[in-house]
């Protein structure tokens, strides 16, 4: 049994320590907002937070996260109120939508630490977050869209 | 046929689904397509109704969509077109999906004499099908609505008219909601008839053509969208198949009593094509499958089969071997005579590898029996929920009523999810173990086992008359698939190209082959448009120039070409190190010309695209900014496939595994503007899911020669393949 933080709260998941955060998060805690999209840390739908920072959570034990502060979509905020997420609805991003969880997490992480980044920021920072129906473009506006609007 | 029989779908009568006081308008199907009936007549044949559109006494219209929504908004494009001759107030719409029933609930499709109905949302086909039948729905709904009003009030119908959601009698100034016209109304047996002139006009439209906000964004940006993936039942258990890494393999045995003693294992289940670990959680499963070892019956067809071989040294010889298996895809005028008369002929040879679809939801289904064993609950994304129903009966020697189907999001379609073996698979596996099941395919797993847009050569040829004007056309496309190669291939509605004659050379390699978006439009106007360009060059003519001067462009492809040369400012001189390629793309009914502007880093061989121009003539456009969306994405996966995706067996074995070998196109690979114009149209819609990425490949391929003078005939254009073509 191993405890964790997830989205401000300690729950206790009934998993080995090595268990992928991610199947911690999406079949035993019920979370299924993180989506599993390549299992090797290369497509970034599963980004969550440990701490602030964006993680991989299938590549991501959960021994290594506990007592850490895990945030996952479903705490970026209860009512879909974070600028990230009013951009998102504002510039009509997602198309399957599959991949958004993971990209508004990870873009999550770039406004907190930088608050006003370039375009080149932005797309070096998202570059490890695939969008197969190709919303590139779109994610981009909204990530401006955020930091100008706050 | 009158024009109430060119779509499945109409209204005939009322059915209380349990909510009394709602009105519940029915759709019902006859087998000659559509007829509206009398109660009595569609009981007397027998013919099933289903509820499509329900109004509740607080005003709220409920409207059933079967618009399968995998990214591209039809579940909302669809029924913006019923809510719009409903005059319904949008904001007071709701939707639920339209259950897996095509009978009732499918578009109605007529080959020969043969009618059928589907629920198929592929060839971009949700809005061009659903759109009219979707319109005479609210239409007629509209006018029960306003007959009971009249009749309340005691006025001449005529005299009525509405706003959202509301009927008004404007000389009284009386004013009624569709929540209380409930309360009295009723659907006539006899639904009344609609012609066409009672279709608003286009200045009338509230909804269509209008921005409205897509019905699936709000879940999609909270992670509260559900998915199959997502689904959770209770005492549901983990599945999920290996496969043979030799595609069709059929499996003989394995280490089962060592991987059923692991932690968590619950059975090893035998399937045709596969072995499926189930597991109490996932991460058993994943465990369990690293640790089973199968060995797989010999004698797969796909069994030694070597892709980039066959491309490379077997497919020239089948385009070669006058004994080989020939289909003839189109034959018109006498192209012997056209190039025995040519003043010249120019001829490519063009290549295009594997892809895959790479949706990003790994395929997998959820599957929960009843106590007796004599139903199953399915819950599912698929592009077919009623062809979907049926294998899933079929497999498991049910009826199709025995299989209730819960459609949902798709996480990523674009062709592969018509077919549904991965949900077969769940089914099979929960009535094995007799538990309901989650069955998840790993990345690897759905890469491996993928159905993939089969490779080809393709050979053209051109015949250039004494006046230089193309006479004459040969296309032979070699591959494995027949159909699948066959899509984009006659150059029917843009250049009138009088003598043609086109064929497809077959040959078989066990690999699985399926619709990819598009399915053979890139690589076949790779082939058609990268000759075009090559032509105008050696002919020493602007790309623009050559196609108005030399060949019989149709007046929509001149409207398209002309938008897009104003679009681009062709003209106008590039950066250095810039230029510019053009292709004309053209897909389900819509048609249009596109321009990319790209760089190159001749050290590493990449290609950079930086902008790209397309105008499109889709008919009417039902949602502008969706529609662009959709024409972006197909833009972006198009430009993916051509960079860089490449899929290749060897040892019968698909090489690529993940991300990392089968790589698809990033954030700072995508264009930095993108520029979607349509034409101001009033005709049909037509499907625009994948006008954005046939003329891709040609775009960029034709951009190169501009830039480097060499020319790029073999898709993906890797780095290897662009510095072995700057050598030549």
């Amino acid at each position: 049994m191993i405890v964790l933080n997830v989205n401000g709260k300690a729950v206790s998941v009934n998993a080995e320590p090595e268990t992928p955060l991610l199947w911690a998060i999406r079949e035993h805690l019920k979370l299924t907002g993180t989506k599993y999209g390549c299992g090797a840390g290369l497509c970034g739908a599963c980004t969550v937070h440990v701490n602030g920072k964006a993680v991989k959570s299938c590549l991501t034990a959960i021994s290594r996260v506990e007592g850490a502060s895990v945030t996952t979509i479903e705490g970026l905020s209860g009512d879909s109120s974070h600028p990230l997420q009013k951009a998102w609805l504002a510039e009509q991003v997602p198309q399957c939508g599959y991949c958004q969880s993971g990209q508004i997490m990870k873009a999550a992480e770039l406004l907190k630490k930088n608050p006003h980044p370039s375009r080149d920021q932005i797309v070096e920072h998202m570059n490890g977050n695939i969008c197969r129906c190709g919303t590139y473009t779109r994610i981009i506006a909204a990530i401006q869209r955020a930091s100008q609007e706050g | 046929m009158n024009d109430q029989q060119q779509n499945g779908l109409t209204i005939t009568r009322r059915e209380f689904l349990g909510s009394v006081g709602w009105l519940t308008f029915t759709v019902a199907f006859a087998p000659q397509g559509l007829l509206v009936m009398s109660e009595a007549h569609a009981k007397a044949a027998n013919y099933e109704i289903g509820a499509w559109v329900r109004i509740s006494p607080d005003n709220i219209v409920t409207i059933l969509t079967p618009g399968a929504e995998m990214g591209q908004g039809s579940m909302t494009g669809v029924p913006i077109a019923l809510a719009e001759e409903l005059d319904a107030d949008w904001d007071r719409v709701r939707l639920e999906w339209a259950p897996a029933d095509p009978e009732k609930y499918g578009y109605a499709r007529k080959r020969g004499e043969l009618l059928s109905y589907s629920m198929a949302i592929v060839g971009s086909r949700a809005v061009m099908m659903y759109y009219e039948g979707m319109r005479r729905a609210g239409a007629q709904v509209r006018k029960v609505l306003l007959q009971a009003a009249a009749k309340e009030w005691g006025v001449d119908p005529a005299e009525l008219s509405t706003e959202p959601s509301m009927v008004v009698h404007g000389a009284s100034g009386r004013r009624m909601t569709y929540g209380e016209v409930v309360a009295f109304a009723e659907v006539p047996d006899k639904m009344p008839q609609i012609s066409k002139s009672e279709f608003k006009d286009k200045s009338q439209f509230r909804l269509i053509g209008k921005p409205v906000a897509r019905r699936d964004i709000p879940d999609k940006v909270n992670g509260t969208a559900q998915f199959s993936i997502d689904i959770q039942l209770p005492g549901m258990v983990y599945a999920s198949t290996v496969h043979a890494s030799v595609q069709l393999a059929k499996p003989k045995r394995w280490n089962d009593a060592e991987v059923r003693a692991m932690k968590g294992v619950i059975d090893i289940v035998k399937l045709e094509q596969g072995v499926a670990v189930v597991a109490d959680t996932f991460e058993h499963v994943l465990a369990a499958r690293k640790a089973l070892a199968v060995s797989w019956a010999e004698g797969a067809v796909a069994e030694g089969y070597d892709s980039e071989k066959a491309l490379a040294s077997i497919y020239p010889k089948i385009a070669d071997d006058n004994g080989a298996i020939t289909k003839t895809v189109s034959n018109k005028g006498d192209v012997q005579a056209a190039f025995a008369d040519a003043s010249k002929v120019f001829k490519a040879t063009v290549r295009s590898d594997y892809g895959y679809h790479a949706q990003m939801e790994p395929l997998n289904g959820v599957a929960r029996f009843n106590a007796a064993g004599d139903r199953v609950e399915v819950w599912e994304g698929t592009q077919a929920p009623g062809r979907s129903r049926e294998k899933i009966a079929k497999a498991l020697g049910f009826k199709p009523s025995q299989v209730i189907h819960h459609q949902q999001y798709m996480g990523g379609g674009f062709g592969r999810r018509s077919i549904t073996d991965y949900t077969i698979e769940a089914a099979l596996i929960a009535r094995a173990i007799k538990r309901p099941v989650k069955m998840i395919w790993t990345r690897e797993e759905d890469l491996a086992f993928a159905m993939f847009r089969p490779q080809s050569l393709q050979c053209v040829q051109a015949a250039l008359d004494k006046d230089g004007k193309i006479s004459g056309w040969r296309h032979c496309v070699v591959g494995d698939g027949n159909r699948l190669l066959h899509s984009g291939i006659k150059i029917k509605n843009y250049y009138g190209i009088p003598n043609q004659f086109i064929e497809h050379r077959g040959t078989s390699h066990g690999i699985r082959l399926k619709h990819w978006r598009a399915v053979a439009h890139p690589f076949n106007l790779l082939a058609i448009e990268g000759l075009v360009d090559e032509m105008a060059a050696k002919e020493g003519l602007d790309p623009f120039e050559f196609r108005r001067q030399r060949m019989a462009m149709t007046s929509k492809a001149k409207r398209v070409f002309d938008a897009v040369e104003k679009m681009s400012n062709w003209n106008t001189k590039r950066p250095e190190g810039r230029a510019l390629g053009l292709a004309v793309t053209d897909r389900s009914g819509s048609l249009g010309a596109g321009v990319v502007e790209i760089s190159l880093n001749r050290q590493t061989g990449k290609i950079r695209v930086h902008k790209v121009w397309v105008a499109i003539d889709g008919g009417t456009i039902v949602q502008p900014e969706m529609a662009r969306r959709n024409v972006e994405s197909g833009i972006i996966y198009g430009l993916s496939s051509v960079l860089k995706e490449r899929a290749t067996m060897k040892g019968g074995k698909v090489v690529q595994s993940n991300f990392h070998d089968y790589e698809v196109l990033r954030m700072s690979e995508a264009p930095e503007e993108l520029h979607v114009a349509f034409m101001d149209r009033d005709t049909k819609p037509t499907g625009l899911g994948e006008i954005g990425n046939p003329f891709i490949p040609a775009a960029v391929a034709n951009a190169f020669y501009a830039l480097t003078g060499k020319r790029l005939y073999h898709m993906p254009f890797t780095p290897a393949r662009v510095l072995a073509a700057l050598k030549t």
